[in-house]
């Protein structure tokens, strides 16, 4: 019997926070979206997110333990994931651009070889649908009225800087780390152009940020986020609930 | 009244005493489709704004599985909101014109949803009492005479009954947990116990649209029939959960074969009712924000769709090949 290929810790948690991070970002919009149909979608992904996240931490431990109980500095997450959600253009710019990133990735590991290929072959169908989402309002956003034209490029531009990170090797990853650079890039610029908006110029990294989420450097507000998810919890050591 | 308003009036009362479903498109009399109407969107604000207090545990929620559960059910109810202002729609209203009402005060939501989730348990409170309650009251709806609305609450009423067993499931984690923790669920139910009871609406003696509604097979049940119905499953769930219900005069009657119950402090329903609950303005509020701040997106979205339809793209191309030609 041949043993399955086993997943290193390391990766699966930089998968696993990223997903986990921005569900919790998704999880504060419940209540608040612009119409009810996208109170659905935006809980919807979150809960695809949260699912994957469940499953990734899985791997490496007890998934309440790692969500819980670990500090701001031991999370790997990308910094673009732990970004406050802002308007509904910025939420809609981080979704694009993460999503992209992570149907491009997970299609890779699932017709890789490696061990996460039977996970990514399961995220990637919603992942595509998350990415269809983003797309979908770009292209409202960008071509819909001057105001969302312009909130949507500055939430373009806002987050630019963060998506360097996201071609940053990570260990235990069998990537093609170039090609998925060059995918993402090719398909957020079609549908930018798509929605009449601009590619933003500009460094993709800024001195904390090349790869800086994924060795547990984060941005300020990552902080207070964690401090909310996980206050109740560690009020109460050892319960279960 | 002419008489073909009254042939079509025998036509309705022999449906409705027949049991038969009533169809968007069949005669109905002016008041059964304003009643509908008023009740509809009523259940339909009530899951908007229950999504809130619900929702303010998501970033909190104490493991990642009760999270999970927390969001779905928070989206089940986006769903059953939208389901029933659709169901609405086919009395001739509008969902904007719906909200409008909400946001503006002219139209009501349950009155439970202004009280404040303090703890974690209160989420489990909620499922178990709150929505334990809506189904009593529902359930009865699957067989109400307006067939759209009895068949949106089919839908709805499957989804309810699996929250509601979550809720219970998460209070009895809690009352087997830590001291803590037991104390946490206990102090939950004696906070959302009277006012569940009092989701069943008024006294019989003093509820104004009870008797024309029955006879039209809305209702099927007095308030105070299902409040019974209620107290007499509680009770004994209570006791399997290992927590007491917060009042003195609960017990078991023989004679009537229901658990006799203390008086309900209807003063403070009429003061929730009319505004002056604990959250009634922070839920409103929320409400007129998100939908205010949303404006820019719906316009965008309208705008794309009509720069995009058939019409719009048609002109379009012929923009452009005015265009080449002159360049």
């Amino acid at each position: 019997m041949t043993q399955a290929p086993t997943v290193t810790a390391p990766a699966a948690l930089c998968l696993g926070d990223d997903a986990l991070v921005l569900a919790q970002r998704l999880g504060e919009w419940a209540g608040h979206a612009p119409v009810l149909e996208e109170d659905v979608a935006l809980a919807n992904i979150a809960l695809d997110l949260l699912g994957q996240a469940r499953v990734l931490l899985s791997l490496v431990g007890d998934e309440d333990e790692l969500a819980y109980l670990r500090e701001e500095r031991a999370f790997r997450n990308l910094q673009l994931v732990e970004q406050p959600n802002g308007d509904f253009a910025h939420t809609i710019a981080r979704q694009l651009y993460f999503s992209t990133y992570q149907r491009l990735l997970y299609q890779q590991l699932a017709n890789s070889s490696g061990p996460f290929a039977p996970l990514a072959a399961k995220a990637v169908k919603e992942v595509t649908y998350h990415q269809d989402h983003a797309e979908q309002w770009t292209l409202r956003l960008g071509d819909g009225t001057d105001e969302s034209h312009g909130r949507a490029q500055r939430s373009l531009d806002a987050l630019w800087r963060f998506t360097g990170e996201l071609f940053w090797p990570v260990d235990g990853l069998d990537i093609d780390w170039q090609a998925l650079e060059e995918g993402w890039r090719a398909s957020v610029t079609e549908v930018i152009g798509r929605a009449t908006l601009t590619v933003p110029e500009g460094p993709q990294s800024g001195a904390w940020s090349a790869g800086a989420g994924r060795q547990g450097l984060h941005t300020e507000s990552f902080g207070r986020m964690l401090a909310e998810m996980q206050h109740l919890h560690r009020s109460h050591p050892g319960a279960t609930w | 009244m002419s008489t073909v308003t009254a042939d079509h009036a025998a036509a309705f009362d022999a449906a409705v005493a027949a049991d038969e479903r009533v169809e968007p498109r069949d005669w109905m009399p002016d008041a059964y489709r304003a009643t509908l109407v008023r009740q509809i969107a009523q259940h339909a604000h009530s899951e908007i704004i229950g999504m809130q207090p619900e929702a303010n545990w998501i970033t909190r929620a104490p493991s990642l599985r009760r999270k999970a559960i927390l969001m779905a059910k928070v989206q089940d109810e986006a769903g059953h909101g939208l389901y029933l202002y659709s169901a609405a729609e086919t009395l001739g209203t509008s969902r904007d014109e719906l909200l409008d009402k909400l946001h503006s005060g002219r139209q009501k939501y349950s009155s439970i949803f202004n009280y404040p989730t303090l703890t974690w348990a209160d989420v489990g409170a909620i499922g178990w009492l709150v929505d334990g309650a809506a189904i009593t009251n529902q359930v009865p709806l699957c067989r109400c005479s307006y067939g759209p609305y009895a068949r949106a609450m089919v839908r709805i009423c499957k989804e309810e009954s699996f929250h509601q067993r979550q809720g219970y499931e998460a209070l009895l984690a809690l009352s087997r947990g830590t001291p803590a923790q037991h104390e946490m669920a206990q102090d939950a139910v004696n906070r959302w116990w009277w006012p569940s009871l009092m989701m069943f609406g008024p006294p019989d003696d003093e509820s104004s649209h009870s008797e024309q509604s029955m006879a039209w097979k809305i209702k099927r049940h007095s308030n105070d029939e299902l409040r019974q119905r209620f107290v007499d499953i509680c009770v004994p769930q209570a006791e399997s959960l290992g927590l007491t219900l917060p009042d003195a005069d609960l017990v078991w009657n023989d004679e009537r074969g229901h658990y006799d119950f203390g008086p309900i402090d209807w003063t403070e329903f009429w003061a929730v009712l009319k505004g002056n609950g604990p959250c009634n303005d922070q839920r409103i509020t929320q409400r007129r924000q998100a939908h205010d701040e949303g404006a820019w997106v719906r316009d965008a979205a309208a705008a794309y769709a009509a720069k995009h339809t058939p019409q719009a793209q048609q002109a379009q191309r012929a923009q452009q090949v005015r265009e080449e030609a002159t360049a």
